[in-house]
């Protein structure tokens, strides 16, 4: 505690720890200009909501999964030389097997703590990943990819494919049964491939598979190349936020132009902080208690067995799902000799190439579509956005269907079906559940939406009936405060694009107008259906027209939207057209 | 109004009242639910025949016919053996209650006695394997590496990696087989029930069915990584990382981002 400083400067007595303090600070900003960067960051404002958080959940996750995979590669052997088993585990006493799968049994076993470890690695594994789809729901959903974040858009995506990279090949690793069945399924895709297949099959696994090379080549490409990668790009993810500044929730008083929330420093350096460890210890406390993974259920790998309730992890479900789904017989030898294995070629590449390309470019076609080159940093109400809803909404429920397909085995025998009426159900459903999904949530939009016209409008309804002298009965309804309609009025009253016309006043065709058509009538998909925020206008009729509003007349066109009376005195309203306007 | 508003409930009373129901249901289930007989071996002699033969034409004639030589709903039982009759009525499959994809496991109808009776009687009717012996079924007396090994060549793509139980086709079921008894899961292998195929002597000689029984005995037990989830995979500990995980963070969250505001 005691250090030798020199200069107390200060007029009250610090104390040995305060002095200690201010003394490394000091040496630390002289040399490296630290007070600035603290001072900058301390004071970065950030808007406060729960859906921030759950990007954090993927970050605290991965460092929980950093440490523990250090651990786990202090006794993990990545090896496919081949090894007899002895140790506690009595069932696989003496059986023949790799260095790969007698290391992880050794590290379950007999390595203080490394069951635990391991548990918690591969939970934290799935909760990076349940996290990673979890948090872009909440960024799709809510426009935050729009101008200027696009390109940070393509770097979760990115880290979402990474993802998924680095949890197949760390489940691979310990080289059991159900591990090598996933890996016998990649090496038919790899075959797949249309001419380069078995070539390409044969350099992946150095030889007919499953070879010998196979293990340290995933061990690195786990280690070393996917978690950098993955550190690298959650790096320029952060910049990305803080260049770009944390969007906001629609409300009273946010703007494109401001950030209403709260320094980092205290608030969410305690708020982040806090949340790593109850992140860590919901991951602990799972690992401690549920047991995942048990390479020792499964045995050794031999690419002949396969067990019932094969099935990879949660995120990669989706294409289990899809193989299961396909019907056999769509394959075909070419004229060259080629086998085209479309039964695999389908639901292995193409389906998943859809998912994934539709999701990636996504923001593009929007902003392509809506004609929108503006910066946007506050969210969208997901209501406000029927088409873009129903369309996350319709590849949430492929997914989900591909998922559910996946487990099809499961679902039979839990729920006492038949596995081929579910397997047909879900060919029916991958097609028909997605549109079904599109319509009904544009619908849901739709209707909300008219719901905040009407709230804005005609205010909440109050039960109070009051009946006049002359015998009229009425209801009376409380308009709503400023703050309610804003929120209901704020946002962008978005319509299809109009273009120029195809031939300009001479009749001479105007160049691009095919192109220009196309983006038009994409955007009338997108647009047509549309309810129209309440304008100032109609506010203005809508609390004009009742014969005992006190509101003074303002000279708008009196188009009565609808009955309704106020007969509360709007308090603390702001006026009509000025709809920003901080009462 | 005014009686009804003296009256009116917490507005968790109804969560109460739900959790009280469910324990009520569960607690008089636990209390009135049939309880499986329990298997004591015994010697066949002739009156057991005669006992049999009374049995089967009271419980089980009508589809298996008057002299069991089988009828259109049902299969011929002669030479099926005692170990069939054992395992079939011994886990309740037989008197089979309805039609269905395959017959489940169920409460077992008979008294061990009159399953050994029956069983005599139908080992009467014609040659077939028999019930094993105590010793040939003793998990203790095999090797549980070695059953591993033949379990996951043999038993595992339809009964799961450790016997948990997987789907086949059209709603029929490889069942779990952690309740299953030593003798009946012997007799299975002995005889094939159902979509089961038949593994013979020559296919898995005894000693390696008792190597099998040795390591499906070892599972269903405590898992050393905690709670075994259903030992189904990766697709429930999908499930529960999404339930329990997820469902505990977005809660942490929301309780996080709520206290501020």
């Amino acid at each position: 505690m005691s250090t030798t400083t020199k200069a107390p400067n200060t007029t009250s007595a610090p104390t040995p720890l305060g002095r200690a303090a201010a003394g490394t600070a000091d040496y630390l900003d002289q040399r490296t200009g630290l007070g600035v960067a603290v001072k900058t960051f301390a004071r970065k404002i950030f808007p406060d909501h729960w859906s921030f958080l759950l990007g954090e959940i993927a970050l605290f996750s991965f460092v929980t999964i950093l440490i523990s995979g250090v651990f786990l590669t202090m006794f993990f052997v990545p090896s496919m030389a081949e090894t007899h088993y002895s140790g506690p585990w009595d069932s696989l006493n003496g059986v023949e097997m790799s260095e790969a799968f007698s290391s992880t049994l050794r590290l379950s076993f007999e390595v203080r703590g490394g069951l635990l470890m391991r548990q918690i690695h591969h939970w934290a594994a799935l909760i990076f990943m349940a996290s990673i789809v979890t948090h872009m729901m909440r960024v799709f959903f809510t426009g935050a990819f729009r101008k200027p974040r696009e390109l940070n858009w393509v770097v979760g995506f990115t880290l979402l494919i990474l993802g998924l990279l680095a949890g197949f090949s760390g489940y691979s690793l310990p080289d059991d049964v159900l591990s090598g069945n996933g890996l016998r399924i990649t090496d038919g895709v790899i075959k797949a491939v249309p001419i380069i297949g078995s070539y390409a099959s044969y350099f992946v696994f150095g030889g007919e598979f499953p070879g010998q090379d196979l293990i340290p080549r995933l061990f690195t490409v786990h280690v070393l190349l996917v978690p950098a990668l993955i550190l690298a790009l959650i790096g320029l993810h952060l910049l990305f936020v803080v260049l770009h500044k944390h969007t906001q929730y629609p409300g009273s008083g946010r703007k494109d132009t401001n950030v209403v929330g709260f320094p980092l420093f205290p608030i969410y350096v305690a708020k982040a902080g806090g949340y790593f460890f109850t992140v860590f210890g919901v991951i602990a406390l799972m690992a401690a208690t549920m047991s995942i993974n048990p390479v020792w259920n499964y045995g050794p790998y031999d690419p002949s067995p396969v067990s019932a309730g094969a099935q990879p992890d949660w995120y990669m479900l989706f294409l289990e799902g899809s193989l299961r789904l396909m019907p056999g017989g769509a394959e075909f030898v070419t004229w060259g000799g080629y086998t085209v294995s479309l039964n695999v070629i389908i639901p292995a590449m193409i389906v998943p190439g859809i998912l994934f390309t539709l999701l990636a470019i996504y923001p593009f076609v929007e902003a392509a579509v809506t004609g929108d080159k503006r910066e946007h940093h506050v969210l969208d109400r997901p209501r406000n956005r029927p088409f873009r809803t129903a369309f996350g909404v319709s590849l949430l429920v492929a997914f989900f269907i591909l998922v559910l397909a996946g487990s099809n085995d499961l679902i039979a025998t839990h729920f006492h079906l038949s596995i081929n009426d579910i397997t047909w159900a879900f060919r029916v459903l991958l097609f028909v559940g997605p549109w079904l999904a599109f319509v009904i949530t544009k619908r849901i939009c739709l209707g909300l939406q008219r719901k905040d016209r009407e709230l804005v409008l005609h205010g909440h309804e109050t039960g109070r009936i009051v009946r006049f002298a002359s015998g009229e009965y009425i209801e009376v309804h409380k308009p709503l405060d400023a703050h309610e309609r804003w929120l209901r009025v704020q946002h962008d009253n978005i319509r299809p694009l109009e273009i120029e016309p195809a031939e300009d006043a001479r009749g001479v065709r105007r160049k691009g107008y095919q192109l220009d058509r196309m983006r038009q009538r994409i955007s009338q998909v997108f647009y047509e259906d549309r309810v129209e925020p309440v304008t100032p206008a109609e506010l203005a009729a809508s609390h004009s027209h009742g014969e005992h509003d006190a509101i003074e007349s303002h000279a708008a066109e009196p188009a009565q939207v609808g009955g309704g009376h106020h007969l509360v005195e709007p308090e603390g309203e702001t006026t009509a057209d000025g709809r920003n306007s901080p009462a | 109004m005014k009686a009804l508003a003296a009256r009116r409930h917490d507005r968790r009373a109804p969560i109460v009242l739900l959790l009280l129901a469910l324990l009520l249901t569960g607690g008089l289930y636990a209390v009135l639910a049939p309880t499986s007989a329990d298997a004591a071996p015994a010697a066949a002699s002739a009156d057991d025949v005669k006992t049999g033969e009374k049995l089967f034409q009271a419980n089980c004639a009508t589809c298996h016919g008057p002299s069991a030589a089988g009828t259109e709903s049902a299969p011929s039982l002669i030479g099926v053996g005692a170990a069939a009759v054992d395992f079939q009525v011994g886990t309740g499959r037989m008197p089979m209650q309805m039609n269905g994809p395959q017959a489940p496991a169920k409460p077992v109808q008979f008294d061990q006695e009159q399953i050994n009776q029956l069983a005599a009687y139908v080992a009467s009717l014609g040659a077939g394997p028999a019930i094993p012996t105590a010793d040939q079924v003793d998990p203790a007396k095999g090797d549980s590496a070695n059953g591993m090994a033949l379990f996951r060549t043999n038993c595992a793509m339809c009964h799961n990696a450790v016997g948990a139980g997987g789907a086949l086709s059209r709603g029929k079921f490889a069942p779990s087989l952690w309740d299953t008894t030593p003798t009946h899961l012997y007799e299975a292998m002995l005889t094939g029930p159902q979509s089961m195929p038949v593994f013979s002597d020559t296919n898995l000689d005894p000693t390696e069915k008792r190597d099998i029984i040795a390591f499906i005995d070892q599972q269903g037990n405590a898992s050393p990584g905690g709670l075994d989830l259903g030992a189904l995979g990766p697709v429930s500990e999908g499930l529960w990382a999404w339930v329990i995980g997820m469902g505990l963070l977005i809660g942490a969250a929301v309780w996080i981002g709520a206290k501020s505001s």
